[in-house]
C-alpha cells in the first residue's frame, strides 16, 4: 500500500527533470513530462489493486513534522481519496498529452503543470488539515503561471481573477482552521481532533468557522455565486491547464468540503445545509441559462463546468450516503467528461482554427474538416448531458436519489438542469460542429466552408491528441457501465465515523 | 428454450450490429447493411422463440435481475423480464423492423451516408427492445433514452438542411420534458418502495405488497403517492408518444428519411409510451383499487389520449404534405390508445399499438414510395394520378388507408378500434372520451380517403408526378407483406375469437357474439361510412385539376382551414411563451454574471481595500517592526505580480494580504471567540 506516497515524490522529481530537460529540448520535456503523468497514474492504479476498502483513512506516513504546533505529515487514504487519485493521475496524462504542442518554454510549462498534480495528489492524501492546507496551496500558485504565461483569450484578467479567488478562498479556510485549533484548544491539525476542538466552540462560532471553511472551499469547487473565477479562468488557460483546472483542482475544492469542512461541525452543517443546497441548485440552473446564451464555444463548457459542479456541491449538501457517493462519483465524471470537452475544444479545435465563436466556427462546418474532433466532442457532449452509457448518468442519478430522500423539491429543481444541460450542449454540437440550427442559419450557406476548395485547410489530429481522447472516453464509457468499480471503494468510506456524524441514513 | 435470462441477447444483436457498423469504413456498405438486416432477422428469431415460450405459460412473468451497482444504504437492480406483453411487443418490433430495413435498401440507395444509417437504425432498435425486455424501469429509462438518441441522430440524419437539424433538436428536447417527470418518478418510486423492478418474487414495484403498501401513502394536498409518481411518469410516456401538449414535435420529425418516420415516428418508438403505461399499469390502477384521492392517475391519462385523439385528427384534415397528414393521424391514433389505457382496456391499447404498428409502417412506407418515385416531392397538391404508374403502392397504400380508417371487418384497424370503443363506451367516469372517439372515426376516414385521392387519383399535377413509375422491388414486397398483416392481423383480437387478449391478461376472455354490442358497432359502421362519404364527395368525385386550386374546404372556410394548417398555431404559441421566457432566463443570467456578480466582487475588492488602509494605518501604529517588516514583504511580492498587471491587482493583493495577516493576528491573539 505504501506506494502512494510515490506520487507525490514522484511528480515533483518529474517536474525538475522537466525543467532541467527542458533546457535541452522541447521533446525531452514532453517525454519527461508523459512518462512522469503516466506512470504515477500506472502506480496509482496499482496501489487501488491492492486497496482494501473499508471505513476510515488507512494511514501511510505519519511523522511528526511541526511538533510545537502538533502538525504531522500524515499521508492517508480511503476510497474517496482513491478515485480521486486515479482521476488525477488520468487527468494529468491527458493532459500531457494535449499539451504536447506546446512550443514556448516547454520545460517551465511542464515544471509547473508537474509541480499543480503533485500538489493536487498531496491534497487527496492528506489527513492533517495543515499538512493539506499547504498542499492546497502548492496546486493553487503554479495555476496562476501556467494561465498567465501560456494562456489565451484576456490571460492576465483570468489569471489574476482565478489567483484572488483562490487566495481569498484559502485565506478563509485557513482562518477558519487555525481559529479552531486556537480557541478549541486542540493538540494537532487532525481531521479528529478538529472535529473535538470544533465541538467546544460556542454555537455561533461553530456557524462561522464552518462557514469560513465551507465557503472557502466552496470557491474552488465553483459554488454560484463564487463561481465567477471558473469560466474566465478556464478559457484564458492552456489546454493542458484547463484539463487540469476542470478535472482535478474544482475537485480540490469539493473534496475539501467533504473531508475537511463537512465532519468539522455537525451542528454548524445542520444550519448552513439548506442554503448550500439552494445555492447548489441555483447554479446548476443558472450556470446552464449563461452556457445558454454564451457565443464562445470554450466559455460553453466553463459554465457547463459550474453547472456539473452544482451537482457535485448538492450531493454533500443533502448529506446522506447515497448522495455524497454520487458525489464523489459526479466528481470522477466531471473530471473527465470536462477534461474531455476542453481538449476538443481548446487543443482540438481553437488551436486548429484560431477562434471559439460558434458565429465563425458555424461556417466551418467542422464536421468535415475534423471528423475525429466531432466525433469526440458528441460523444463528450451526449455524456456531460448525462445519458445512460457515460459516468455522468449513474452519478447524477445517484445524487437526485439521495437528494429527493433529503428534500424533493431540490431534486426536482435540479433536474431542470438536467434539461437545461441537453439544450446548451446541443446547441454547441450543432452551431459549433455541424453549422445549422434551423431556419435562421440561411445565411451559414454562404460560408466558406460550404465552397469546395475554399474550406480551410486545418492540420490532421495528431497522435497524442487521439490517444488523450480515447482514454477519456474510455474511462467515462467504463465507469459509466461498471460505476461499482468506484462505488465499491466510495461505499466503505462513507461509513467512517467522522462523516458518519453527518450523514444521516439515507434509507427509508 | 429460451428463458428470461437469455432475452438479453434480443437487444444485443442490433447492438452488436450497430458496432460493426460505426466501425465499418464509409465504404463499406454491404457489410453494414448485411449486419443490420442479419441481426435484426436473427432478433426475430429469437423473438418468435421468447412469444412460444411466455404463450406456454401466459399468466406467469418470468424474469432474471442483476446487480448494477451498490448505493450507499442500497443496491441499484436491473433484469430482463418475459411475459405476452413483452413478447408480442418484441415479435411486432423486430418484424416491423426487419421490413423497414429491407425497405431502406432500396430507399437509401443513393445516399452518402448509406452505412451510417443502417449503424443508426440499428441502434435505435436495440435501444428499442431494451425498452421493452427490461424488468426494472431504470433500464427501461436508459434504454428509453438511448431511443432518444438515435431518434435524434436519425431525424437530424438529413442535418445540412437547417429544418431537419432543428427538428432533431426539438424532438429530443420535447421529449426530454417529459423524460424529467419520468426520471423523477423513478427516483421518487425508489425511494418510497427500495426497488426499481417490475418483478422481484414479491418485492418487485408492480406485485401486490409494494403496491399496497404504496397506496396507504398519501400526500398533504390528499393524493396519493402511487397517483403521483404514475402522473410523473406519464409525463415520459407523453413526451414520447407525442400526447398534446407535447405533441409538437412529432410532425417536425417528418424531416427525417420516410423509413425512418415509418419505423421509429409510427411503429415503435412513439408506441413506446403506450406500452410504458401498459406495462406498469398495475402502478397507474393501484390509486383505483387501493387508495381513495382528489384525483386518478388513469382519469388523467384517458383526458389527455381523447384530447390528443381529437386534437390529431381535426389538424390532420387540413394538412398538405403526404407525410405530416400521416404524422398527425399517428398523433390521433396514439391518442385513442392512451385512451384505451386511461379507460381501463391496456389490453385494447395494445391490440390497437399492433395493428397500427402494422398499417402505419404500411402507409409511411408507401408514402415513401411515393417520394421516392416523385424525386422527394410530397405535397399532395403537386402530386396525383399516380394509381397507375404505381400499382403495388397505390394497392397496399389504399389497404392501409381502409386499415387506418376502420373499414369494417376485413381490415386489423376496424377490429382494435372497435375494442377501444366498447372500453370508452363502458367507462363510467364520463363518456366525454367516447364521444371524442367518435368524432375522431368520422375525421379519420375523411382525411385518409382525401389523401389516397389526392395523391393517386385524377392527373399529374408535376412534372415529378408524371414520371413518377413503380419502386424497385426490395421497397414493393416490404409493402406487399405489411399489407399482409395490415388484414390479418385484426383476426387475432375479434370479440367472437379474443385469443390476443386472454393471451396478454394470461386469463381466458370469454367471447362475445358480434351483435351483443350491435349497436356500437353499427355506430361505429356508419360513422366511417360518413367519412368516407363526404371525403369521397369533395375530393374523389371532383379530382383537383391544378396545384394551385385551393382545397373545397379552404374555400368554404379559409380562416379556419389556415388555423389548422397552422397545426392550431401550437408552435407559434409556445415559441411567444416557453421559447421566449427561456431566452429572457438566459439573458438575464448571463447579464447577471457578466455585470452584477463582476460589480459586486468589484465593490467588495474596494470595501476590503478600504479596510485594509484603514487597519494597515492602525498596525504601522500599534504592532512592532517584525509583523510590518512581514506585511513590507507580502507587499513586495504583490508589486511584483502588480508589474504584469493592471493597476487595480495592485490594490486587490495589498488589501488581501494586509486582511489576511490582520485575521491571523487577532485570531493567534485570541481576541475573537
Amino acid at each position: 500500500m505504501n506506494l502512494l506516497p510515490w506520487s507525490i515524490y514522484l511528480t515533483m522529481a518529474g517536474a525538475l527533470l522537466a525543467l532541467a530537460g527542458g533546457r535541452r529540448s522541447a521533446g525531452t520535456a514532453r517525454w519527461i513530462a508523459l512518462l512522469t503523468a503516466a506512470g504515477t497514474w500506472i502506480l496509482t492504479l496499482l496501489a487501488a489493486t491492492r486497496f482494501v476498502p473499508g471505513p476510515g483513512l488507512q494511514t501511510l506516513v505519519d511523522v511528526p513534522w511541526i511538533p510545537a504546533m502538533g502538525v504531522r505529515y500524515h499521508l492517508a487514504v480511503d476510497g474517496i481519496s482513491l478515485t480521486l487519485l486515479v482521476l488525477t493521475g488520468l487527468a494529468s496524462t491527458a493532459g500531457v498529452l494535449f499539451s504536447w504542442n506546446i512550443e514556448e518554454r516547454t520545460g517551465e510549462f511542464f515544471a509547473l503543470f508537474l509541480t499543480l498534480v503533485a500538489g493536487v495528489y498531496g491534497v487527496f492524501l492528506s489527513a492533517d488539515a495543515l499538512l493539506f492546507f499547504v498542499f492546497y496551496e502548492i496546486a493553487i500558485v503554479p495555476k496562476y503561471f501556467l494561465i498567465a504565461a501560456w494562456g489565451s483569450t484576456n490571460r492576465e484578467y483570468g489569471a489574476m481573477k482565478l489567483a484572488l479567488y483562490s487566495f481569498a478562498g484559502s485565506a478563509m479556510v485557513l482562518a477558519g482552521l487555525l481559529w479552531v485549533y486556537a480557541c478549541g484548544g486542540a493538540h494537532g491539525f487532525s481531521f479528529g481532533q478538529l472535529t473535538h476542538a470544533a465541538a467546544t466552540l460556542s454555537r455561533p462560532g461553530q456557524i462561522v468557522v464552518f462557514a469560513l471553511v465551507f465557503f472557502g472551499f466552496a470557491t474552488l469547487a465553483g459554488l454560484f455565486p463564487l463561481h465567477t473565477w471558473a469560466p474566465t479562468g478556464h478559457v484564458a488557460a492552456p489546454t493542458g491547464a484547463s484539463m487540469l483546472l476542470a478535472g482535478v483542482v474544482m475537485k480540490l475544492g469539493a473534496y475539501g468540503c467533504l473531508r475537511v469542512a463537512l465532519p468539522l461541525s455537525p451542528v454548524a452543517f445542520a444550519y448552513w445545509q439548506t442554503p448550500i443546497a439552494w445555492l447548489a441548485v441555483t447554479g446548476i440552473v443558472y450556470a446552464g441559462l449563461v452556457a445558454l446564451m454564451e457565443q464562445d464555444l470554450k466559455f460553453v463548457i466553463g459554465y457547463s463546468s459550474v453547472s456539473h459542479m452544482g451537482f457535485v456541491m448538492l450531493g454533500l449538501a443533502a448529506a446522506n450516503p447515497r448522495a455524497v457517493s454520487g458525489a464523489v462519483l459526479q466528481m470522477f465524471s466531471h473530471g473527465v467528461i470536462a477534461g474531455l470537452l476542453f481538449a476538443v475544444v481548446g487543443r482540438m479545435v481553437y488551436d486548429r482554427t484560431h477562434t471559439r465563436q460558434l458565429g465563425d466556427l458555424r461556417r466551418m462546418k467542422l464536421y468535415r474538416l475534423v471528423p475525429f474532433a466531432t466525433t469526440m466532442f458528441v460523444i463528450a457532449g451526449v455524456a456531460s448531458m448525462g445519458l445512460p452509457g457515460f459516468s455522468g448518468f449513474p452519478a447524477e442519478l445517484t445524487i437526485l436519489i439521495g437528494t429527493w430522500t433529503a428534500a424533493p423539491l431540490w431534486a426536482a429543481v435540479a433536474t431542470v438542469g438536467v434539461l437545461i444541460a441537453a439544450a446548451f450542449t446541443l446547441r454547441a454540437i450543432q452551431l459549433g460542429f455541424f453549422g445549422s440550427t434551423g431556419p435562421s442559419s440561411a445565411s451559414a450557406t454562404d460560408g466558406p466552408g460550404l465552397h469546395a476548395g475554399s474550406a480551410p485547410h486545418l492540420s490532421p489530429i495528431t497522435w497524442p491528441e487521439k490517444a488523450g481522447a480515447l482514454l477519456l472516453v474510455g474511462a467515462t464509457v467504463v465507469v459509466g457501465l461498471k460505476p461499482d468499480l468506484l462505488l465499491d471503494w466510495i461505499n466503505p468510506a462513507l461509513q467512517s465515523p467522522l462523516l458518519q456524524a453527518v450523514l444521516k441514513g439515507g434509507a427509508p | 428454450m429460451i428463458d428470461a435470462a437469455h432475452l438479453w441477447l434480443i437487444p444485443a444483436l442490433p447492438l452488436l450490429a450497430a458496432g460493426i457498423g460505426a466501425l465499418t469504413p464509409r465504404s463499406g456498405r454491404r457489410l453494414a447493411s448485411g449486419a443490420a438486416i442479419a441481426a435484426m432477422a436473427g432478433a426475430f428469431l429469437l423473438s418468435c422463440l421468447a412469444l412460444q415460450r411466455a404463450l406456454a405459460d401466459p399468466a406467469a412473468h418470468l424474469y432474471a435481475n442483476f446487480t448494477w451497482f451498490e448505493l450507499g444504504d442500497g443496491a441499484v437492480r436491473l433484469g430482463w423480464l418475459l411475459d405476452p406483453l413483452n413478447a408480442f411487443m418484441c415479435v411486432m418490433v423486430t418484424f416491423v423492423s426487419l421490413l423497414i430495413f429491407i425497405f431502406s435498401l432500396g430507399y437509401m440507395k443513393e445516399d452518402a451516408n448509406f452505412k451510417q444509417f443502417f449503424c443508426f437504425l440499428s441502434l435505435f432498435a436495440a435501444a428499442m427492445l431494451g425498452v421493452i425486455v427490461a424488468n426494472s424501469l431504470l433500464l427501461l429509462f436508459i434504454s428509453w433514452e438511448l431511443v432518444g438518441v438515435a431518434s435524434y441522430l436519425l431525424i437530424g440524419f438529413w442535418f445540412h438542411k437547417p429544418a431537419a437539424a432543428a427538428a432533431a433538436k426539438k424532438a429530443f428536447l420535447t421529449t426530454r420534458i417529459g423524460d424529467l417527470g419520468f426520471l423523477l418518478g423513478l427516483v421518487w418510486l425508489y425511494d418510497a418502495t427500495g426497488s426499481l423492478l417490475l418483478f422481484d418474487g414479491g418485492h418487485g414495484v408492480l406485485e401486490s405488497g409494494v403496491l399496497g403498501d404504496l397506496a396507504t401513502q398519501v400526500l398533504a394536498s390528499g393524493l396519493a403517492v402511487p397517483t403521483a409518481i404514475s402522473l410523473l411518469i406519464f409525463c415520459g410516456a407523453a413526451g414520447k408518444s407525442g400526447q398534446f401538449p407535447l405533441h409538437v414535435w412529432l410532425p417536425d420529425a417528418m424531416e427525417g428519411p420516410t423509413p425512418v418516420s415509418a419505423l421509429i415516428h409510427a411503429a415503435t418508438m412513439v408506441a413506446a409510451g403506450v406500452f410504458l403505461v401498459a406495462r406498469v399499469f398495475p402502478l397507474f390502477a393501484a390509486d383505483q383499487v387501493l387508495a381513495a384521492g382528489p384525483l386518478h392517475a388513469l382519469t388523467v391519462v384517458a383526458a389527455i389520449g381523447a384530447i390528443t385523439a381529437l386534437l390529431g385528427a381535426v389538424i390532420a384534415v387540413a394538412q398538405d404534405d403526404l407525410k405530416r397528414v400521416l404524422a398527425f393521424s399517428t398523433v390521433s391514433q396514439l391518442g385513442y390508445m392512451m385512451l384505451a389505457l386511461g379507460v381501463g382496456s391496456w389490453v385494447g391499447a395494445i391490440f390497437h399499438l399492433l395493428t397500427h404498428a402494422f398499417f402505419k409502417a404500411l402507409l409511411f412506407l408507401g408514402a415513401g414510395s411515393v417520394i421516392h418515385a416523385a424525386h422527394h416531392e410530397q405535397d399532395i397538391r403537386r402530386l396525383g394520378g399516380l394509381s397507375r404508374s404505381m400499382r403495388t403502392t397505390f394497392v397496399t397504400f389504399a389497404v392501409g388507408m381502409m386499415a387506418l380508417a376502420g373499414v369494417p371487418f376485413v381490415f386489423s384497424g376496424f377490429w382494435s378500434k372497435e375494442a377501444i370503443l366498447h372500453a370508452a363506451s363502458e367507462w363510467d367516469v364520463s363518456h366525454l372520451p367516447f364521444y371524442a372517439t367518435l368524432i375522431g372515426v368520422v375525421l379519420t376516414a375523411f382525411y385518409m380517403t382525401r389523401l389516397l385521392c389526392e395523391v393517386f387519383r385524377g392527373a399529374p399535377r408535376s412534372p415529378a408526378a408524371a414520371h413518377a413509375h413503380e419502386s424497385p422491388r426490395v421497397m414493393t414486397i416490404p409493402l406487399a407483406v405489411l399489407a399482409i398483416g395490415a388484414v390479418a392481423l385484426g383476426f387475432l383480437g375479434t370479440p367472437v375469437w379474443p385469443w390476443l387478449q386472454s393471451r396478454l391478461t394470461g386469463t381466458p376472455i370469454p367471447a362475445r357474439p358480434l351483435l351483443e354490442g350491435g349497436g356500437l358497432m353499427g355506430l361505429s359502421i356508419v360513422l366511417v361510412a360518413l367519412g368516407l362519404g363526404a371525403g369521397w364527395a369533395l375530393y374523389g368525385r371532383r379530382v383537383r385539376l391544378t396545384a394551385t386550386a385551393p382545397d373545397p374546404l379552404a374555400a368554404a372556410a379559409p380562416r379556419t382551414w389556415a388555423f389548422l394548417g397552422d397545426r392550431m398555431k401550437f408552435d407559434s404559441l409556445y415559441a411567444a411563451t416557453l421559447v421566449r421566457l427561456n431566452a429572457f432566463v438566459a439573458a438575464l443570467a448571463d447579464f447577471l454574471d457578466r455585470r452584477v456578480w463582476g460589480s459586486a466582487v468589484g465593490f467588495l475588492a474596494r470595501f476590503a481595500e478600504f479596510t485594509g488602509v484603514v487597519n494597515s494605518e492602525f498596525d504601522d501604529g500599534a504592532l512592532n517592526g517584525g509583523f510590518n517588516a512581514a506585511s513590507e514583504d507580502i507587499r513586495r511580492t504583490g508589486r511584483a505580480y502588480s508589474r504584469a498587471q493592471t493597476g487595480e491587482t495592485h490594490g486587490y493583493l495589498r488589501t488581501l494580504a494586509i486582511a489576511f495577516v490582520a485575521l491571523a493576528l487577532l485570531v493567534l491573539l485570541g481576541g475573537v471567540r
